[in-house]
C-alpha cells in the first residue's frame, strides 16, 4: 500500500481509491511512481470512485497528476468524493487546462544534415555580410558627405568625446604592449645575429619592423578589442531598447549621429596610436640593445639614422586609417545585427572582435603585397 | 475575504527603514498582508512602492525594522531557509524580466528545473498547464520573449512566477501598458488564481480599476510613510488631499455611484 494512493474496501460502497498525504511538487516523484504502479483488480466495481478527503496539500502538480490518473482510467473513472472546496476548484481548473491542445516544439534538423545546414548558413551569412557592409558603408558615406557639405551638424563634441574614449585612453596600454613586444623581438634577434657577429643589424630590423608592421598591427588589434567591442555593444543595446528607432523617427540619422563620430575618431586616432606604439616599440628595442646586446644608445641612434627613412614611417601610418575604418565598419554591422535577446548581444560582440582582428591581419597582408609590388 | 482578522498574516512589515545612499526612501512603515488577500500598494511616483516590494523580497537591504514573510524574518535566515522562502514566492517584474535567450516554455520550466525533482515529461506538461492557467495560447510556448506583445509578456512572466506554486505573489504594476480590456482580464485572472491556487497577492499598481475590482485592501504610501491602510470605501472616505485627488479625480469617474 502506498503512502499517497490506495485501494480500500468500504462496506456498502465497494472498492474506493483513497488519496492521502501531500500531493505537491515536492512529493511529485513518489506520487508519480505510485500512480504508475497502481493496479486495479478486475473484481473492482465498474465505476471506481476516488476519495480525495485525505489529501492535505494539493498544488497544480499534484492536481495534474491526479487528473491524469483519472483520465487514464477512462470509462472506469468514477466521481470524486470529498475534498475541500479549494481542492475541488483547483482540480476543475486543471482538468480544463489539461484539455488544451499541445503544440509540438519546432523540429530540429537531422544530425546527419546538420553540418551541411550549418555550412549553407555560413555561406549565406557571408554573402549577407558583404551586402550589409556595403549598405552600412553607403549610409556612412552619405552621412559623411552631408556633414562636409554642411547639410548635417558636425557633432564636434561627440567626436572629441569618442576620441578620448577610443584613442587617448588606449595610449597607455598600446604603448606598454608595443614596448614589451619591441623588447622581445630585439632580444630574440640579438640571440640569432650573435652567431654571425652581426648584432648591430638588430637596429635596422627592429626599426623597420616596428614602424612598418608591428606598431600598426598591435594598435589596430588593441583598438578592435577595446573599441570595436564597445561600439558593437553600445549600438546593440540601443537597438534592443529601441533608442535607435527613437533617433530615426525624430528625423535624426543614427549613422550620422552615432556611428560617424566613432568612425571619425577611429580613423583620426589609429595613426596616432600607431605612431605612439612604434616609438614605444623602438624604446623597448633600444633598452634591450643597450643591456642585452651591449649597443650603446649613441651607436643605436647613429645606426637608426642610416636604417630608417620617412618611407618606413609612412608605410605604417598609411595603413592605419584603412584598418580603423574596417574595425568601425565591422563593429557597426555586428551591432546592427543584434536582435531581441541578451544572448545575441554577447554573440555579436564576440563576432565583432573576432572579425575585426581577422580582417585587420588580412588587410595588413594585402598591404604588404601591394607595397612590395609598387616597390615602396 | 475582506478584513478577516482570523486569517494569519503572511507578510508583516514593521517599522521598515530603507536608505539608498544618503536618501531615505522608506521611513518607518508598518503594514501586514493577510493570507488569501489581494493587497494593493499605491502612492505617487517616487513614493517608494517598488522599493518597499524590493525590500520585502530581499533585493534591497533595509537599515532597520523587521520584514516577516511566512512568519520568518528573511534577513536573518540561513541559506537553506532563504531558498525555502524564495520557493514560496513568485514575482512579476514590471517589464516581465523573462530570460530573453529562452523560449516561454523554457522560462516557465526553469525554476521547476532548479528546485524540483520532476521528470522532464511532467515538467513540460505542468508548464503547459501553467501557460493555460494564465490564458496564453499553446502556440506561445515556443516563442521567444522578443516575439511576444507586451500583454503576452506579462502573462508569460506571471506563468513563470507561478511555476513553483508559490503561496505569495508579488506583482509590480501588472496592468501598466495593457489595454483596458486586457487589464480587466488580467485583474480577473489574478482573482481566479488567488481563489484556485490559494494565493496571497501584494500588488503595486496605479490602476484604479484594478484597485476596485481585484484588491481587497489598499495601502497608500506617501514620502516613505504609510498614509492609510484600508478598504476602497475607507480610502474614498478619507479627506487627505492626495487621496481625495486620487480617488475622486477625473480618472476616477467610473468608481462613482
Amino acid at each position: 500500500m502506498g503512502r499517497h494512493v490506495a485501494l480500500q474496501e468500504i462496506s456498502g460502497q465497494g472498492q474506493v481509491v483513497i488519496c492521502s498525504g501531500d500531493w505537491t511538487s515536492l512529493t511529485a516523484q513518489s506520487v508519480e511512481a505510485e500512480l504508475a504502479a497502481f493496479r486495479v483488480s478486475d473484481a473492482a466495481p465498474a465505476q471506481l470512485r476516488v476519495d480525495i478527503d485525505g489529501i492535505e496539500k494539493l498544488d497544480t502538480v499534484g492536481a495534474f497528476l491526479l487528473n491524469n490518473f483519472r483520465s487514464r482510467a477512462g470509462d472506469r473513472s468514477g466521481e470524486l468524493v470529498g475534498g475541500s472546496e479549494q481542492h475541488r476548484l483547483l482540480l476543475e481548473r486543471i482538468e480544463e487546462s489539461s484539455k488544451a491542445e499541445t503544440v509540438p516544439a519546432p523540429r530540429h534538423v537531422n544530425f546527419l544534415l546538420a553540418p551541411f545546414v550549418k555550412l549553407g548558413q555560413i555561406v549565406v551569412g557571408a554573402g549577407q555580410d558583404i551586402i550589409a557592409a556595403n549598405a552600412v558603408q553607403g549610409r556612412l558615406l552619405d552621412a559623411f558627405f552631408r556633414t562636409i557639405t554642411f547639410r548635417a551638424p558636425i557633432r564636434f563634441a561627440s567626436v572629441v568625446n569618442q576620441f578620448e574614449q577610443i584613442v587617448l585612453r588606449a595610449i597607455p596600454i598600446v604603448a606598454l604592449i608595443s614596448l614589451v613586444v619591441g623588447a622581445i623581438i630585439t632580444q630574440q634577434t640579438i640571440l640569432q645575429l650573435r652567431v654571425f657577429g652581426a648584432v648591430i643589424f638588430v637596429v635596422d630590423l627592429a626599426a623597420i619592423l616596428m614602424f612598418r608592421e608591428i606598431g600598426v598591427l598591435l594598435a589596430a588589434i588593441m583598438v578592435a578589442g577595446r573599441s570595436g567591442s564597445a561600439i558593437t555593444a553600445e549600438i546593440g543595446a540601443m537597438r534592443i531598447r529601441e533608442e535607435f528607432d527613437a533617433l530615426r523617427v525624430m528625423g535624426v540619422d543614427p549613422y550620422q549621429a552615432l556611428v560617424m563620430p566613432r568612425i571619425i575618431a577611429l580613423v583620426l586616432g589609429l595613426p596616432l596610436l600607431t605612431f605612439v606604439g612604434s616609438i614605444a616599440g623602438l624604446c623597448g628595442a633600444a633598452l634591450v640593445a643597450r643591456f642585452y646586446g651591449d649597443i650603446s644608445l649613441e651607436v643605436f641612434l647613429d645606426r637608426l639614422q642610416g636604417a630608417m627613412s620617412v618611407r618606413s614611417v609612412v608605410v605604417g601610418m598609411v595603413k592605419a586609417p584603412f584598418m580603423a575604418f574596417l574595425v568601425g565598419l565591422l563593429a557597426t554591422i555586428e551591432g546592427m545585427k543584434v536582435s531581441g535577446s541578451s544572448e545575441s548581444l554577447g554573440q555579436r560582440t564576440t563576432s565583432s572582435v573576432v572579425k575585426s582582428i581577422f580582417v585587420v591581419i588580412v588587410a595588413d597582408g594585402l598591404f604588404a603585397v601591394f607595397f612590395a609590388a609598387i616597390g615602396f | 475575504m475582506v478584513n478577516d482578522t482570523s486569517r494569519p498574516p503572511v507578510i508583516e512589515v514593521d517599522d521598515l527603514v530603507v536608505r539608498i545612499g544618503e536618501r531615505t526612501i522608506i521611513n518607518g512603515m508598518s503594514f501586514e498582508v493577510k493570507r488569501g488577500e489581494i493587497l494593493g500598494l499605491i502612492g505617487p511616483s517616487g513614493s517608494g512602492k517598488s522599493v518597499t516590494m524590493r525590500a520585502i523580497v530581499g533585493l534591497l537591504p533595509h537599515q532597520s525594522g523587521v520584514v516577516n514573510v511566512l512568519g520568518r524574518d528573511y534577513a536573518k535566515l540561513d541559506r537553506r531557509e532563504r531558498v525555502e522562502t524564495e520557493r514560496n514566492w513568485g514575482i512579476l517584474f514590471q517589464q516581465g524580466a523573462l530570460f530573453s535567450s529562452l523560449t516561454v516554455q523554457e522560462n516557465i520550466e526553469f525554476p521547476m528545473r532548479e528546485h524540483f525533482n520532476l521528470s522532464s515529461k511532467l515538467r513540460r506538461e505542468i508548464a503547459r498547464v501553467k501557460l493555460d492557467l494564465v490564458g496564453l495560447p499553446p502556440t506561445a510556448a515556443h516563442s521567444y520573449p522578443s516575439e511576444l506583445s507586451g500583454g503576452m509578456i506579462k502573462r508569460a512572466a506571471l506563468a513563470r512566477a507561478l511555476a513553483l506554486d508559490p503561496q505569495i505573489l508579488f506583482l509590480d504594476e501588472p496592468t501598466a501598458g495593457l489595454d483596458p480590456i486586457g487589464a480587466g482580464k488580467f485583474d480577473e485572472l489574478i482573482v481566479t488564481l488567488r481563489d484556485t491556487l490559494d494565493l496571497t497577492v501584494l500588488m503595486v499598481t496605479h490602476d484604479l480599476d484594478s484597485l476596485a475590482t481585484a484588491c481587497d485592501r489598499i495601502v497608500a504610501l506617501a514620502n516613505g510613510k504609510l498614509l492609510l491602510a484600508g478598504t476602497m470605501a475607507e480610502m474614498r472616505a478619507s479627506d487627505h488631499p492626495w487621496l481625495r485627488e486620487y480617488f475622486h479625480g477625473a480618472r476616477a469617474h467610473n468608481l462613482e455611484g
